[in-house]
């Protein structure tokens, strides 16, 4: 046999795997086989699993199992990232429109208070596409813009979808939907305590960073300091602060009127405020670390005063890495945030708190979904910024 | 002129420079040679103040060096270094700016300043002046060091190992660009480099340096002829003394009148060269030619006599 039989034989055998491709189509099997919908009479009673066949009128529930099956077959062989992309957007959209559609299907006609919602076999199938979607944008290598493009489009597409009424009929938003200006509120006050520790964090922390850059005795007992504090668990730290600011704004005149008290938005602030001061100091001085000894010193012949030399090449070169501790900490803090509503402080955390005590998991989800949605933002967005300003980096 | 007098550096109980003093003219090259230890960058790095001495006066131009801000001191001496030290996040067109822009110049001025320098090195201005260091050769990298210390039209140039990343085919081509900048605007320039050819190609004088102490201060020839110590001699290496003694000289000034077989050699070559031409065609004389005109000869007996000390 000469060898270009065998190599056209060798085009003509098996198709090739998607090594992340196989775990995934594995994953929405699974998402296939458990209940796509979950029925309860009521808010608190156990749910009754329904299979997507039983879960929607037949049309619908045929369309989305062929897509489902494309969707696995394409995941599962080596096809270009930008149609496995396309795929799995087409499913997730459908799988949400289908979500809402379930909903009302499966509600009696008339009843308020039966509940409708997404069955463990949704959310395996909401994974596994996502999966595939972030898999194949990573494939894409697409430049900071588009990335930052992709997350509108998406963020829209999630408003248009909430916005239409096309979910309603889903448990989580009737428990929206009775409590939507408090939603609201709440959500204010998540964003200005996880963004707005992170603000102070940054004006704090920089300054402190390069001036234990400089002064190496200090850097070493403030790191340890700050190690501590990043140890301390976090509702501790939350407990802890509430003695120290009653009696502040007890004693201090004034204190209490500009909002500082024992509980409420003070002491989360404060200890939100603590854990970003680590990560935004330390990366601070890695990244002032990192700046070319040969640059300084360059810089240094020239005749570059000591503050020159800070603005026009060391903070420039270190600015990556301290907007990498800044992306760290908005996404630690975005989810330490729900603690908060432990000690007043507000936030999605109230939420999920009273949904545990009620033992509602649709009113937990009120508040869980929006936190992970908020954080993935954030992140997506950071990473991108940190991308655009890494233009420098090593010769 | 640069007067170095006398000048020590201690840490804690090491000398790192002992007692030395060195006069540079102005416009030459000096070159400091050494081993690594020897004191040879810490000398240098004394000049421009980013190493204070413990004792000792260093004048430029008869102005005391102490006595003027060691940032204003540094504006006015270029300086470059090995790997270029470029700044990685600024452009080639804005690396070159550094100084000019510290010392306030317009930016007219600067930008015609950063053409005139670019096309100097041979790198097209509309090509480079946008680019990232990264996106250059090593070689590229290593004349925009340069340019960005020339920027400001400094006296002197300071210069420590500059040479030392590049591969040998570019760093020759890098040395004779340097040269012919120096001879064009006369800038005196102090050299450091731990490698004894390149000291001799480029130095109008050699200082050599070992244990922070000065061992010899002299021009090229007298360095390879009367080395002051064995370890001077140990430098330079016996075995190719007068080859090294013949790359001094250029063909030109030994031309006889007369002529000879076979292919002429150009009369800006050196000795060093003829010679091995003559060895490797196996003649006794080569014709010299100037712009493609033969107008001489050079022969194996004036070679010779020119190997060893006069």
């Amino acid at each position: 046999m000469s060898n270009s039989q065998a190599a056209a034989i060798s085009r003509f055998s098996w198709p090739r795997f998607d090594k992340l491709g196989v775990l995934i189509a594995a994953i929405a099997l699974g998402g296939v086989v458990l209940p796509f919908m979950l029925f309860r009479a009521n808010r608190i009673v156990l749910g009754e699993p329904r299979a997507i066949f039983s879960a929607l009128p037949v049309p619908e529930a045929g369309v989305l199992a062929l897509l489902l099956a494309a969707g696995m077959l394409i995941a599962l062989l080596r096809f270009k990232p930008a149609l496995k992309l396309a795929a799995s957007l087409t499913i997730l959209v459908a799988l949400f429109v289908l979500v809402g559609r379930s909903a009302y299907f499966l509600t009696p006609p008339d009843d308020n208070f039966a509940r409708v919602s997404p069955g463990a076999g949704f959310w395996l199938l909401v994974f596994a596409f996502a999966l595939l979607a972030a898999d194949a944008l990573t494939r894409l290598r697409l430049k900071p813009w588009p990335r930052i493009g992709i997350l509108a489009l998406v963020a829209l597409a999630i408003g248009v979808l909430l916005a239409s009424g096309s979910l309603n009929g889903v448990s989580t938003l009737k428990e929206y939907a009775t409590r939507a200006d408090r939603f609201w509120s709440e959500a204010q006050t998540h964003v200005l305590l996880a963004f707005g520790s992170v603000l102070i964090a940054t004006i704090v922390g920089v300054p402190v960073g390069i001036i234990s850059f400089r002064l190496p005795k200090l850097r070493a007992a403030l790191l340890n300091v700050l190690n501590i504090v990043q140890t301390i668990p976090s509702i501790a730290l939350f407990g802890l602060l509430i003695a120290p600011l009653a009696w502040i704004a007890a004693t201090v005149p004034g204190a209490a009127a500009i909002g500082i008290s024992g509980i409420g938005v003070a002491p989360a602030l404060v200890a939100l405020f603590a854990y970003s001061l680590l990560p935004v100091v330390s990366n601070t001085i890695v990244g002032l670390q990192s700046v070319p000894e040969t640059a300084n010193d360059a810089a240094k012949g020239m005749g570059m005063t000591g503050a020159q030399r800070m603005g026009w090449v060391e903070l420039p070169l270190a600015f990556p890495v301290i907007l990498t501790g800044i992306r760290i900490v908005l996404v630690q803090n975005i989810g330490l945030t729900t603690i908060a509503a432990l000690i007043g402080g507000g936030g999605f955390g109230v939420f999920i708190f009273q949904g545990i005590s009620q033992t509602a998991m649709d009113l937990v989800l009120l508040g869980a979904v929006p936190t992970v949605v908020l954080a993935f933002a954030a992140a997506v967005v950071l990473d991108a910024f940190v991308e655009m300003t890494s233009t420098g980096g090593q010769p | 002129m640069i007067e170095i007098e006398a000048i020590t550096k201690t840490y804690d109980l090491t000398t790192v420079v002992d007692q030395v003093t060195i006069t540079i003219e102005p416009g030459s090259v000096c070159a400091v040679v050494g081993t690594s230890g020897s004191g040879k960058t810490t000398l240098l790095r004394m000049i421009n103040r980013l190493v204070e001495p413990t004792s000792g006066a260093i004048r430029i131009d008869g102005e005391d060096t102490s006595t003027i801000h060691a940032y204003e001191l540094r504006r006015r001496i270029g300086y470059a270094i090995q790997g270029h030290g470029l700044f990685p996040h600024r452009s080639v067109g804005q690396n070159i700016a550094t100084v000019p822009k510290l010392l306030g110049w317009d930016k007219e001025k600067t930008k015609a300043r950063v053409t005139e320098l670019l096309e100097l090195f041979q790198l097209d201005p509309a090509q480079f002046r946008d680019r990232l260091p990264r996106e250059l050769s090593g070689g590229q990298q290593q004349r925009v060091g340069v340019a960005r210390a020339l920027a400001a039209k400094p006296n002197i140039l300071l210069m420590d190992e500059p040479f030392g990343a590049l591969d040998p085919v570019i760093r020759a081509k890098a040395q004779e660009d340097l040269l012919s900048i120096q001879r064009q605007f006369k800038t005196t320039i102090v050299l450091v480099t731990h490698d004894m050819e390149e000291a001799i190609h480029l130095g109008d004088r050699i200082a050599v340096m070992d244990e922070g102490k000065l061992l010899q201060y002299a021009s090229p020839q007298q360095i390879i002829s009367k080395p002051a110590t064995p370890f001077v001699a140990e430098l330079i290496g016996t075995g190719d003394r007068p080859f090294k003694l013949l790359s001094l000289a250029r063909v030109g000034k030994y031309v006889e009148p007369g002529s000879a077989e076979g292919d002429p050699i150009d009369v800006g070559a050196t000795l060093r060269d003829a010679y091995a031409e003559l060895l490797w065609s196996g003649r006794a004389a080569l014709p010299v030619s100037e712009k493609g005109q033969l107008i001489g000869k050079i022969t194996l007996d004036q070679l010779s006599s020119h190997a060893r000390p006069q």
